[in-house]
């Protein structure tokens, strides 16, 4: 296990990642509802099916450690139709201990919400420990729906809040006695963090989108940048470059691993059949799931004035993402807002992503929208058995840089991994 | 107008539109900013010697960074005044946000006033009244949120826009960022931040303003702030909550009544 362990180290990483989208938004729901977001009617969320969707995507992350994948992957989103985590953490509890070899890639906690921030530094040292130092830790800033809307932060606010609360935290795992913290908007006198995590400084991705200052952000401090866009990587080269531009004159080296993208992947037993069986599942989830209203897409105050004078807006606008529903399969994988096809096909493209973006880590989004539970798993099925094993060498000269991944126990402990019940 | 830029004691660049005749009167503008040529000031200044400040992030006016709290609103608000080392205490005006600030301004310091207007003000919640959320409004939509006549409001908060111009989009964004920034600290995600805990400190007698269809802060939150401020009246003019645009000629006539009342 401990070479198992070593080899996953020094190559290209792979996350699958679940968004956890409620699979079952109506046919109508464009026309009916202004937002899947923020003011999106509960009555449309079913519990007692929410049950069967919960376990069935957990089944499915689980399932994803069997297959191969070096990361399995949660996020946080807040009165959201295409994501049910609120609470990333408690994804993230419940795969600790049903899983013994993936890294935990929490992407992440918003880092500004929690109150105090110390909480964040406490439940992912909790998270780090259970899983035997299997955690990634991501701090995005949260989108403006989440952060401003639906909980209510200040948008101006939104970046100091973050900052302190980054600095926070990350004290918080340093120290190693109790300290007094006067920030402006947390006060305390005893900070004193317990547990403490098993890696010393465990893992920090940053999903961004594009604010110029989150580039910085991340070289100051050697943190993976991750963009999470949904359309897809050729459109994803632009903003890209510029990080790397960015990386480039800051005068740090140019690992593929400070890089992350989220991409859309389909794999089939032919082209034809992707198109055959997921065309339906890519629709519903760029027609229903991507229904964002553009009032609720950035707050005033929210983007910074260098941003917003660089031209960055919101990528979550129909205009932004671009009207998918309308194309067809195949300009969708020629512009790249999909990755589909045959083994072979996902192969070719998988490696221009990875060399376009120059990425050394693949948030692979295998399930979409509604797909069912069956055609989740062969894609992913497929994808790891035929494409993942010949993506791993593509940075050859970066072998030995696992200064962005986890770092876990040897040996993960006394205990083994409970079985899934009903397992694969 | 004559049209300046003042300091304050804190270091900020306040620009600030002065003139006309009559009692001084210092006025803060709402959540939109002042106009272009503004025809409310216009039709003010002939009656009283108005002083206008904008507001940190409207317009030139710098020191959003210093602003980030009520207290430091209404202490801005303090420190504009002394800036403007007035002979006389000004009567107090403002409409919507700057009502708001105007209002806190009066409770903080209830000797430094005797004469408080306030124009569809904003600082009060009713949870059976929610005031509809400005910062999920698009622009497009604000005219009929703001104004009774809609067509008259695109008119003022639209004319000369082109958002089909990238140049021009970018812009707009940057502006209103700034703007909408900066009143996203006293407005956001609710436009409450405790006045009605404050209002009783109020000393000078109040005339309350209101637009009889004001669908921003309806005209039922007059009689709350009258109910909580210890000398006030309500008068009820026809248009919406941009009613001093809309009932230019009314407005005028009630502040210049109330003055001399």
């Amino acid at each position: 296990m401990v070479s198992k362990i070593k080899e996953r180290e020094l190559a290209v990483k792979f996350t699958w990642f679940n968004l956890m989208p409620w699979p079952h938004l109506p046919e109508n729901f464009r026309e009916e509802h202004r937002s899947v977001w923020v003011d999106i009617p509960n009555k449309l969320y079913d519990p007692v099916e929410g049950h069967k969707v919960y376990n069935t995507y957990l089944g499915q992350l689980e399932y994803a450690e069997e297959l191969g994948f070096d990361g399995i992957g949660v996020n946080e989103h807040h009165s959201n139709g295409y994501g049910m985590m609120p609470s990333p953490n408690i994804m993230a509890a419940a795969l600790s201990r049903r899983t013994s070899k993936a890294a935990l890639v929490v992407l992440g906690n918003s880092i500004a919400l929690y109150n105090p921030p110390i909480r964040v530094a406490e439940e992912f040292a909790m998270l780090d420990v259970i899983s035997g130092g299997r955690l990634v830790a991501g701090f995005p800033v949260g989108t403006s729906m989440d952060t401003n809307y639906v909980y209510g932060t200040i948008p101006a606010e939104t970046r100091p809040r973050y900052a302190e609360a980054h600095e926070l935290i990350k004290r918080a795992w340093a120290e190693e006695e109790p300290f007094a913290f006067n920030g402006k908007y947390n006060k305390m006198r005893y900070v004193n963090c317990w547990p403490k995590p098993i890696q010393k400084d465990p893992p920090i991705f940053i999903p961004g989108g594009g604010s110029l200052e989150t580039y910085d952000f991340c070289l100051e401090n050697d943190y993976n940048y991750s963009y999470l866009s949904f359309s897809g990587y050729l459109r994803a080269k632009q903003l890209m470059d510029g990080y790397w531009e960015r990386v480039e004159k800051s005068g740090r080296d140019m690992s593929p691993y400070r890089a992350g993208f989220a991409q859309t992947i389909i794999v089939a037993d032919s082209d034809e059949d992707a198109e055959k069986y997921y065309r339906e599942h890519i629709d519903y989830f760029y027609n229903r799931c991507l229904h964002v209203y553009p009032g609720f897409a950035d707050a005033p105050g929210y983007r910074t004035i260098k941003t917003l004078k660089a031209g960055v807006t919101t990528q979550m606008t129909r205009q932004a993402v671009g009207n998918v529903t309308e194309m067809s399969w195949d300009q969708l994988i020629r512009d790249g807002y999909i990755i589909a096809g045959s083994p072979a096909s996902v192969l070719e493209q998988m490696k221009k992503l990875i060399h376009s973006l120059r990425v050394g880590n693949i948030f692979c989004l295998l399930h979409v929208g509604n797909m069912t539970d069956e055609k989740t798993r062969r894609s992913s099925k497929l994808f790891a058995e035929e494409v993942m094993p010949h993506l791993r060498n593509e940075w050859p000269e970066y072998a030995e840089d696992n200064r962005f991944w986890t770092d876990p126990l040897p040996q993960i402990s006394d205990r083994q991994a409970v079985p899934a019940v009903g397992g694969a | 107008m004559e049209s300046s830029v003042i300091k304050t004691a804190r270091g900020a660049d306040i620009r600030l539109y002065s003139g006309g005749t009559g009692p001084a009167l210092v006025y803060l503008h709402g959540v939109t900013g002042l106009m272009t040529d503004d025809p409310f000031l216009a039709a003010l200044s002939e009656r009283f010697t108005i002083y206008a400040p904008v507001l940190p992030g409207y317009e030139d006016s710098t020191g959003q960074d210093d602003v980030d709290d009520v207290l430091e609103f209404a202490l801005h608000g303090h420190d504009v005044i002394d800036a403007l080392a007035l002979p006389v205490k000004p009567i107090l005006a403002g409409h919507c946000l700057g009502g708001m600030i105007a209002a806190e301004m009066a409770a903080i310091a209830p000797n430094e006033f005797n004469q408080l207007i306030l124009i569809g003000a904003l600082g009060l919640w009713d949870d059976n009244l929610p005031v509809p959320d400005l910062f999920a409004t698009l622009p497009f939509e604000l005219p009929a949120l703001m104004f009774n006549d809609a067509q008259l409001g695109q008119q003022l908060l639209s004319s000369g826009m082109d958002f089909n111009d990238p140049e021009f989009l970018t812009d707009y964004l940057v502006g209103n960022a700034n703007r909408m920034g900066m009143a996203g600290k006293l407005l956001f995600p609710i436009p409450e931040r405790g006045l009605a805990r404050r209002l009783y400190r109020i000393k000078a007698r109040t005339a309350l303003i209101w637009g009889e269809s004001d669908k921003l802060v309806t005209p039922a939150y007059a009689e709350k702030f009258q109910a909580l401020v210890t000398s006030a009246e309500v008068h009820k003019i026809p248009g919406g909550h941009m009613v001093h645009y809309e009932s230019t000629a009314a407005a005028v006539d009630v502040m210049v009544g109330f003055v001399g009342g």
